[in-house]
């Protein structure tokens, strides 16, 4: 009953964390935060809901996948937002605060 | 909730499509390619063809990707803008296509299990298969033992799709003194790929003995043998790669690959069988079939890495030769 | 049960505000973010599917994905080493403007 419980609950709060970084994604003015909203859902909900599954079955070969597939997002996903930030800095982009910033000086 | 799924899954395939078609510009297509490829291994999934998504998600999202990028590294990122509109095609292709629909409401009704086509063949595959083979998953008992010819054919035309690429565009040559390549400022990652590495690897292997029992085979785990090797080669760069698995080594696992496949169904002949009658391969016949099987889905599996890897090997040398003049 | 259909079309939903980013994109890097968040998504939506009908052997399609996702990336972000003196976002975003 607890667990059924426990299993509701994680998957409703991964849900919103997922539809919040969904959300983010698009009212997001600029690439570096939207990386930060995308990234939401990558962690958090990622674990929300694999840990909700998890509690809806017994500890055996299913729960040890999930765990895996857990683990697996947990090292890859951040890694590929570092990447893909640390990229798009080296070719250039700026960030919001500094696109106005030149746009404050070409127009002075 | 499965037609509702179904629904919307199709009408992201159709907006992916419909934009992938009017954008100039290659690498967004790639891009689009890459979740045009994932949504359809999920329509895959909703329809409970498992291997096919396991086939569609490693060989479309994975290297077709990959190859794809590699290919535009070496031509240009835009795609040049046609000079005349194109009118009469678009007449011609609307009148064939309405042709070719008007035939297809003659036929029987999609998914009938009254169908012809399921009433030859697939009855008797499902109900002979658990005595005969014994195996927990159907479709690697009708891909390696019931149609293994046709498999044979599957793998032969890996192995020809290597050849034609090797003959086109060569492999690199192994130099000592290689200029050291690959994602150097980006520490981050390179931590993180040595550590995951080993883990696809082992996947792969999972995948590649597990076929029997789940979704799997020899296909999906030299694609995703091969992918590993390719995550190593982009991280670390093509020249450390080659040094860890030599393009000669490539070349020999792919004929050997094929060697097993085809010498296991000549042994068939010697045991006093028909070609790939695996029944004679042992004393049981059912332990026969697991034996031919385990050897066909290894030959498999070893040509399909080796033929995956030659082709990126030969279509990352072309851009590393560019890069570097 | 509901609780999993319910979770399911939250993350169907977004996938398809994922993709909605992937196809309208205002720099490059958009874009290469909406097509990874689409695959970190399917991930997640494979595991509730297979929970919701009944076979948890569509775990495994869910690992080949989150690899073959990370390997993608990494494929990207290896091709804009290679290109990365002619081009740039802008010129990209440019593109776009003509192309619509």
């Amino acid at each position: 009953m607890i667990i059924e419980a426990a299993s509701t609950l994680f998957l409703i709060l991964g849900a919103f964390f997922s539809l919040t970084g969904a959300v983010g994604l698009f009212r997001f003015p600029d690439f570096f935060t939207r990386v930060h909203a995308a990234s939401v859902t990558d962690s958090a909900a990622t674990i929300f809901i694999i840990f909700g599954l998890v509690l809806r079955t017994d500890f055996g070969l299913v729960a040890v996948k999930l765990l895996f597939i857990l683990i697996f997002l947990l090292i890859t996903s951040p890694t590929a937002s570092h990447a893909l930030a640390k990229s798009a800095r080296h070719g250039g982009l700026l960030t919001l605060v500094e696109t106005e910033a030149t746009k404050k000086e070409d127009s002075d | 909730m499965v037609e509702f799924i179904d629904l919307v899954l199709l009408g992201m395939l159709a907006i992916t499509a419909m934009r992938i078609i009017f954008l100039k510009d290659l690498f967004a297509v790639v891009m689009l390619f890459g979740i045009y490829s994932f949504l359809s291994a999920l329509i895959f999934v909703n329809l409970d063809a498992v291997d096919v998504a396991f086939t569609e998600a490693s060989v479309g999202a994975g290297i077709s990707t990959v190859l794809m990028l590699g290919t535009l590294a070496l031509t240009g990122r835009k795609e040049k803008v046609n000079s005349h509109t194109a009118w009469l095609p678009l007449i011609v292709v609307v009148v064939t296509g309405a042709a070719l629909i008007y035939g297809t409401l003659d036929m029987p009704p999609f998914g009938d299990s009254n169908n012809p086509v399921q009433q030859h063949v697939a009855p008797r595959y499902i109900q002979d298969s658990p005595q005969e083979i014994g195996l927990p998953n159907m479709v690697t008992s009708v891909l390696a033992s019931y149609r293994a010819f046709d498999t044979l054919g599957e793998t032969a035309v890996v192995f020809a799709a290597a050849i034609g690429v090797l003959s086109l565009l060569g492999l690199p040559k192994q130099e000592k003194s290689a200029i050291e390549s690959g994602l150097k400022s980006h520490l981050v990652l390179r931590v993180v790929a040595k550590l995951v590495i080993p883990l696809i690897i082992l996947f792969a292997l999972y995948v590649q003995f597990h076929g029997d029992y789940g979704p799997g085979g020899g296909f999906q785990a030299g694609v995703i043998a091969a992918a590993a090797i390719i995550l190593y080669a982009l991280v670390f760069g093509l020249p450390t790669a080659a040094h860890v698995i030599a393009p000669s080594l490539l070349k020999a696992l792919a004929a050997l690959g094929v060697l097993i496949y085809a010498g296991t169904g000549v042994a068939s002949f010697f045991l006093g069988g028909d070609f790939l009658d695996y029944n004679v391969l042992a004393s049981d016949p059912v332990a026969g079939q697991h034996i031919g099987i385990i050897l066909i889905e290894l030959g498999v599996g070893l040509t399909v890495f080796a033929a995956m890897l030659c082709i990126f090997y030969a279509f990352a040398a072309q851009a590393e030769r560019t890069n570097i003049q | 049960m509901l609780v999993l259909a319910a979770t399911s079309i939250a993350i169907l939903s977004v996938m398809a505000l994922a993709l909605a980013r992937a196809l309208k994109a205002d720099t490059v890097y958009d874009r290469i973010l909406g097509v990874n968040m689409f695959g970190t998504k399917t991930v997640l939506f494979i595991a509730a599917m297979g929970f919701l009908s009944g076979r948890p052997d569509f775990l495994d399609i869910a690992i080949v994905y989150a690899l073959i996702n990370f390997i993608g990336m990494v494929a990207v972000l290896r091709f804009f080493e290679y290109t990365a003196t002619d081009d740039s976002p802008e010129s990209s975003s440019t593109s776009e403007d003509q192309c619509r």
